[in-house]
């Protein structure tokens, strides 16, 4: 009783320390451009949050949430490309229309003109395609690798689909040289800080709904389903649901967070939804510890502000740094940095019990954390509170 | 139960959350026209008072475009340490920021925003693929600064924070079609990777042919980095073609080639003009598959003019004897000297002054003498074809008599009126 009532009450400050860091805090200290780069950061966290349902609750390794993200961020895209053409233009044409296309906007961009419909396609449309992907294979038992492979497989169509269709969704360009939204002036740098805080909005509400869904009864199947889906089936209930509706949230998760990303980055393109930035949102979750609460959005943005501050620094070592990130947290440290106060507590009691030389788990990992001081640092309180 | 508790706890919070995110709107779209001039927000950050200047170089040192980009990044670097070594520019130090485009459209748009809002640079330069570009552009008119570009490109575009020194596609593709008009080329086949400036440079062949009466045979595209060109190679073969125009980029040109060699097809028989092939990319392709086949650019290393070689004796001596020098690489020193150019006579590294300065601004650049045109940003090149040699540098074959007047969007042609409408 008393540690369900203090494991709530720590939730609850947690929770509002978040909010304090994330609206009040970073708006007040951080320049305007930081600004806009941290809310990037939080669509890809916003991404890190399903996948942590996805992944780390569900153990579907979904290697294709771009797809998802791309939904979202390209009607969004279209919308504000509509709209910026009607406002400014006056011919209701995008410009990269008639450079490249026939001049006319297709049909089925239409019905985006419309800011109500826009937004419920951002939530429905990616919705709807992992529940019909979702019933697809769960029902028929697909599951570990032929799942991730299949995840990957739509996630490269995708890009080789929008690449194709320069005219219509401007290829390789993407869509960008967004100048509106929803009426509101993309220059005016207090419209980016409301930018900033609607993503760390959406970013708390879906930390919260995460939280709820992993504490509800419907988390704890989850969590069976992920470890004996068989029992779970013989108990009565169908798997394949569990994991469509998971699989639903964690893509209504990552089409908002594409919806957000494109007035806070300016641009979408086929490079953003791929098989490569696909990979990069399981990097972090990775990192940061996929079955935990916090884990996916903490590592997502460290992973994300140290590509930003180190990449130009050192462009090609950056990628390896972070393959060897990778590697050393899958192979030596699965529960990702969220795991480090229990591996160091465990290695204490090793220590004291019997003093062998260092256990070549420990050491290893302990490289990349050294190497990553900050974001180790950034994690840890977060840690400690829970 | 428990659920229930918890909810109760979460609603105000966001409740909370939500009102403050919506009390930091600002400005509102009302009246269209006054919208386009809002003042931007870029309020320029540039710090003049020192005895340095800062300027950015934004070119992908990682990721499928590095290999070309890297080699702009070097030129520039140079045209940096001669202007410092010269004496700077209105009397200060160039500062180079540099930062990484990855490759990645995205990240050329967040990196640009970078260069202009955090490190406050007086201008940026670089940029290759048009979606780096396309990227960029919205960026540095929001921000209104300057961004120099030194990449030949489809055209069709003109910003006036942005100034283009690599050839648009009437200082490039033009010329080069008249070149194979004038051998006698009747029948072409296109051969491209699947991006913007392919296709648009094959829209403006396929008008120009059929105004000129040449008959295109085929026109094929492959995804980018594709390696599988069989098919297409032997469509080439049996089309008969004259020529192939060639607007394949980066790895796709080896398979091409080699490709294109396997099943007899040789420079003799049915002659390759490329245009995204130069110095640089030769070893690559492998000299083998492409000595004698022909190139389209405004400049190429073995240029016999005072300025070319002293650039190409200074890049060897900084960068190494084996090094070669690119079109991209000399449009990219010379974009740096330009700017320089554009300062020194407005006298300032106000955005606006050195756009008003910009015309008429020269360089005795390695390609020749260019001239910046103050209507579109453009400047004047020489577009010249080349020849493969069997060192693998190109040798000119022919050159247009005078640098040729920018057009980006081809106003001055009556057959092109339907393409940039």
């Amino acid at each position: 009783m008393m540690g369900l009532l203090r494991g709530r009450l720590g939730t609850a400050a947690g929770f509002t320390l978040g909010a304090l860091l994330l609206l009040g805090v970073a708006p007040a200290v951080l320049p305007v451009f930081s600004l806009g780069l941290l809310g990037k950061f939080l669509c890809f966290a916003i991404v890190a949050v399903g996948i942590g349902l996805a992944w780390g609750r569900g153990g579907m390794l979904t290697l294709g949430q771009g797809v998802f993200f791309g939904l979202g961020a390209y009607i969004m895209a279209m919308h504000m490309k509509l709209a910026d053409a009607s406002l400014f233009g006056g011919s209701g044409v995008p410009d990269f229309m008639s450079l490249y296309g026939s001049g006319e906007v297709p049909g089925w961009w239409e019905p985006f003109r419309s800011p109500v419909v826009t937004l419920l396609a951002v939530v429905l449309i990616p919705g709807l395609v992992a529940l019909v992907l979702g019933l697809a294979v769960f029902k028929r038992r697909v599951k570990g690798a032929y799942f991730a492979i299949l995840s990957q497989a739509l996630a490269a169509a995708f890009a080789v689909f929008l690449i194709g269709q320069q005219a219509t969704t401007g290829g390789s360009n993407g869509l960008s040289g967004f100048r509106s939204f929803f009426g509101f002036d993309l220059k005016d740098p207090n419209n980016k800080v409301m930018l900033y805080l609607i993503a760390a909005v959406v970013l708390l509400l879906s930390i919260a709904l995460a939280r709820q869904l992993m504490h509800s009864r419907f988390g704890e199947l989850l969590v069976a389903v992920r470890d004996q889906e068989e029992r779970v089936r013989f108990l009565g209930y169908d798997p394949a649901t569990i994991k469509t509706v998971t699989y639903v949230v964690a893509a209504v998760l990552a089409g908002i967070a594409g919806a957000l990303f494109v007035p806070l980055v300016g641009i979408i393109s086929p490079a953003d939804v791929g098989v490569i930035p696909s990979i990069a949102f399981l990097i972090g979750v990775a990192i940061g510890g996929r079955a935990t609460l916090l884990g996916p959005v903490l590592g997502a943005v460290s992973v994300a502000a140290a590509q930003s501050a180190l990449s130009s620094t050192f462009p090609s070592f950056w990628v390896y740094f972070q393959g060897l990130l990778f590697i050393l947290v899958i192979g030596f440290m699965p529960g990702g940095l969220a795991s480090l106060p229990s591996l160091i507590g465990r290695r204490g009691k090793f220590r004291t019990a019997a003093s062998t030389p260092a256990l070549p788990v420990a050491p290893a990992p302990a490289s990349p954390a050294a190497l990553l001081k900050p974001e180790e640092e950034a994690a840890m309180p977060e840690e400690a509170r829970r | 139960m428990k659920v229930s508790v918890h909810k109760r706890a979460f609603l105000p919070l966001a409740a909370a959350a939500v009102a403050t995110a919506l009390a930091g709107c600002g400005s509102q779209i009302a009246d269209p026209a006054s919208a386009g001039s809002t003042a931007s927000t870029g309020t320029s950050c540039v710090d003049t008072s020192g005895d340095s200047i800062k300027v950015g170089f934004i070119n992908s040192l990682s990721g499928t475009m590095a290999i070309s980009e890297s080699t702009v990044f070097d030129s520039l670097t140079l045209a940096a340490e001669e202007i410092n070594a010269s004496g700077g520019v209105l009397g200060k130090q160039l500062q180079v920021v540099s930062e990484d485009g990855a490759s990645e459209p995205t990240k050329f748009a967040e990196r640009a925003g970078k260069l202009i809002q955090q490190d406050c640079t007086a201008a940026v330069f670089g940029g290759w693929t048009s979606s780096s570009r396309k990227a960029m552009l919205p960026v540095f008119e929001a921000n209104d600064a300057l961004l120099f570009y030194p990449v030949q490109y489809e055209g069709l575009e003109s910003s006036k924070n942005i100034f283009y020194t690599g050839a648009t596609t009437n200082q490039q593709i033009i010329p080069a079609l008249d070149y194979l008009a004038e051998q006698g080329t009747t029948s072409l086949f296109l051969v491209g990777s699947d991006y913007v400036f392919p296709r648009t440079a094959n829209k403006i062949i396929q008008a120009y042919a059929a105004a000129k009466g040449i008959e295109i045979l085929g026109e094929e595209y492959t995804p980018l980095g594709s390696t599988e060109f069989s098919t297409i190679v032997n469509k080439v073969r049996d089309s008969k073609a004259d020529a192939v125009f060639n607007t394949l980029n980066g790895d796709s040109n080896v398979a091409f080639f080699r490709q294109y060699k396997s099943v007899g097809l040789t420079a003799d028989t049915m002659p390759v003009v490329s245009v995204s092939i130069a110095e640089e990319e030769v070893p690559g392709v492998g000299l083998d598959n492409v000595e004698g086949q022909l190139t389209a650019w405004d400049y190429y290393q073995t240029l016999d003019t005072p300025a070319n070689k002293k650039f190409v004796a200074a890049f060897k001596a900084k960068f190494g004897a084996e090094r070669v020098t690119s079109d991209p690489m000399e449009a990219a020193y010379t974009s740096l000297f330009l700017w320089k150019a554009m300062v020194e006579k407005a006298g300032s590294f106000e955005v606006d002054q050195v756009q008003a300065a910009a015309d008429g601004v020269t360089f005795e650049a390695p390609e020749g003498l260019v001239t910046v045109n103050g209507e579109n940003n453009h400047i004047t090149k020489t577009p010249r074809l080349g020849k493969i040699n069997s060192e693998g540098l190109i040798d000119t074959v022919w050159s247009s008599p005078e640098a040729v007047e920018p057009d980006p969007f081809l106003a001055t042609y009556d057959w092109a009126k339907d393409l940039a409408k």
